[in-house]
């Protein structure tokens, strides 16, 4: 299936699973979703029977608000039942606001920002130490390069030339309380981040094609961990949602969903037209 | 036998373990000097991990480490690893339940003239109170080894705090009673129990001694497992003993003694006094001098025992 749909898809679901909930991230969600589709069904050497192997590639979402948009994704590659995800938010459920690692499939429990990096930074050293050839990915937001224990691990990914390391910034200007240049500047992350002695690679985050030309492109890069710099819409896909401040975790009307899932339908119909 | 440092025993031991168990990983913050840690970094260089000063980044560099099957040991000064990056021993450490082992050095007021900044008198109760997270405090360079040992076999989250100098003997090399998690009785007696741990066990042990002389029987145990806290010494103590004075070189607030008072509350109240380190910044001195000036010492466990029988 051509990716561009399999994001509409779980775009649909991640929708569906906040409307249903009442409750979620859900312009951060579709702002990353083309990442997790990119990783989960073309690069990442992962499977729901292989969730314990040593030689797995591992993922660490940081900005683990976008939860939902990783539950999506798992559920539909099968590391559990799309049923499970009834529970979502329900009391004494698993399947909490941010991932956890009793969920299969999740590596890390993460939450509270400017942790994950660090995390993939010693996972990407214990790949190393045992010459392992998974490789490390770890999604980031921009409003999270606003913690200083990032740059801790941005420092360190440099230093010990991670290579088989690759991170992602959601770059898609919105925080919870407004414009991340308003909150606090983010401008130049890409010369932010070589200067630590990263490869950068600036791209469309939107824009699958980019996303999976970047991460392989990443894999060929020697003695330098890669950041991949994802310049993406809040609320992508759902025309009321884009780069609307207030849909960072606003929950749609009956009528709100309705017309979401109509507006994703179709770009789905135009996308599996294209392919034909 | 020259006596060592705690943190000395520390290093030998990972040392030892580290050459046939190639999981075992050290990871420091520019701390390898002071944490005794040298010749581990020297010997294993491919198992030794320098993350600079940056204590967030060695707490969740050595989850993701865990995360692979690695055993990580993150060594950093008390002080900043209970508190700089007590969220990231939350989070990363015990809520992802990873088998990291923060090895909290030069705990207490160890630093003596370096201030408060590099104190952890708060440490027991920042890392006690995550879900999940072990805290021990070894006695004296026997009793570490024996601990290390045991940690070694499991694969829990665990912070232990040790201190800066070589300290007195509780123990002699033949004859070191261990059981994992379960209170030490240093001293036999039935009049008073102290319940001690880290470095204030030599000080009750002492003040077993020259109590016995005063005609009070004085039990002492060594509560080196802070948590999980051996409760039914704690509740034989309460029972057989008429009195429970409690001491640490920590404040009174979510530690030691705070935890045996609750125990002893809920289950069969008798009288619990607390000796502490104070609630404000202690003063100036190398660790003998300010345990004398708080009472932290064989004498002042001795007054504080006569006032009460």
């Amino acid at each position: 299936m051509d990716l561009r749909m399999k994001a509409c898809d779980i775009r649909t679901d991640i929708v569906e699973i906040i409307h249903r909930a009442g409750t979620g991230h859900i312009g951060g969600d579709l702002s990353v979703t083309d990442i997790l589709v990119d990783l989960y069904y073309k690069q990442m050497n992962v499977a729901p029977d292989k969730a314990a192997d040593r030689e797995r590639d591992r993922f660490v979402l940081s900005k683990g608000h976008s939860v939902e948009a990783l539950y999506a994704v798992l559920a539909d590659r099968g590391f559990f039942p799309k049923e499970d995800l009834l529970t979502y938010a329900q009391p004494g459920s698993k399947y909490i606001g941010h991932p956890n690692n009793k969920v299969n499939g999740i590596e890390m429990n993460t939450g509270s920002l400017g942790h994950g990096l660090s995390v993939g930074v010693g996972m990407a050293l214990a790949g190393r130490m045992d010459k392992k050839k998974y490789r490390v990915y770890v999604v980031l937001g921009d409003g999270e390069m606003e913690e200083g224990s990032v740059w801790e691990a941005v420092t360190a990914g440099g230093h010990y030339k991670l290579d088989n390391l690759t991170a992602f910034v959601d770059r898609n200007r919105l925080q919870i309380s407004g414009p991340t240049e308003e909150i606090m500047t983010q401008d130049k992350q890409e010369d932010r981040w070589a200067a630590f002695g990263w490869n950068v690679l600036s791209i469309p985050g939107n824009d699958i094609e980019a996303v999976d030309d970047a991460v392989e492109l990443a894999k060929h890069i020697k003695n330098k961990p890669t950041v991949i710099i994802a310049n993406t819409t809040k609320g992508c896909g759902v025309s009321f949602m884009e780069n609307q401040v207030g849909w960072h975790h606003r929950v749609p009307t009956d009528q709100e969903y309705e017309q979401a899932i109509q507006e994703l339908a179709q770009r789905r119909m135009q996308y599996a037209q294209d392919s034909e | 036998m020259r006596r060592i440092a705690n943190k000395q025993v520390i290093n030998n031991v990972l040392l030892e373990a580290s050459a046939k168990d190639k999981d075992i990983v050290v990871l420091c913050s520019d701390s390898r000097g002071s944490g005794s840690m040298t010749s581990f970094a020297e010997e294993r260089p491919e198992q030794f991990i320098e993350v600079g000063i940056a204590e967030q980044n060695l707490v969740s560099m050595s989850a993701g480490l865990a995360s692979c099957g690695k055993k990580p040991f993150a060594v950093s000064p008390a002080s900043f690893l209970s508190t700089r990056s007590m969220e990231q021993a939350k989070v990363d450490v015990a809520y992802s339940h990873m088998n990291v082992k923060l090895i909290g050095i030069s705990g207490g007021v160890s630093y003596g003239a370096l201030g408060m900044t590099h104190h952890s008198a708060n440490d027991i109760a920042t890392m006690a109170s995550i879900p999940n997270m072990r805290v021990y405090l070894p006695s004296d360079r026997f009793q570490t080894e024996k601990l290390m040992r045991a940690l070694l076999q499991d694969h829990e989250p665990a912070y232990i705090r040790i201190g800066r100098s070589a300290v007195e003997d509780v123990y002699t090399e033949e004859n070191v009673p261990f059981v994992m998690d379960k209170a030490t009785v240093v001293h036999e007696g039935s009049d008073v129990t102290i319940i001690a741990c880290g470095e204030m066990v030599k000080a009750a042990q002492e003040a077993a001694e020259l109590l016995k002389g005063k005609g009070i029987s004085v039990r002492v145990l060594d509560m080196y497992c802070v948590k999980p806290m051996d409760e039914a010494a704690v509740l034989r103590a309460a029972r057989e003993t008429k009195t429970i004075v409690t001491i640490e070189e920590h404040t009174k607030y979510g530690g030691l003694g705070a935890q045996v008072s609750q125990i002893v509350a809920a289950n069969v109240p008798v009288r619990v006094v607390n000796m502490t380190l104070p609630d404000e910044p202690v003063i100036t001195g190398g660790s003998k001098e300010v345990f004398a000036h708080y009472g932290l010492d064989a004498q002042g466990i001795v007054r504080k025992v006569m006032e009460l029988v």
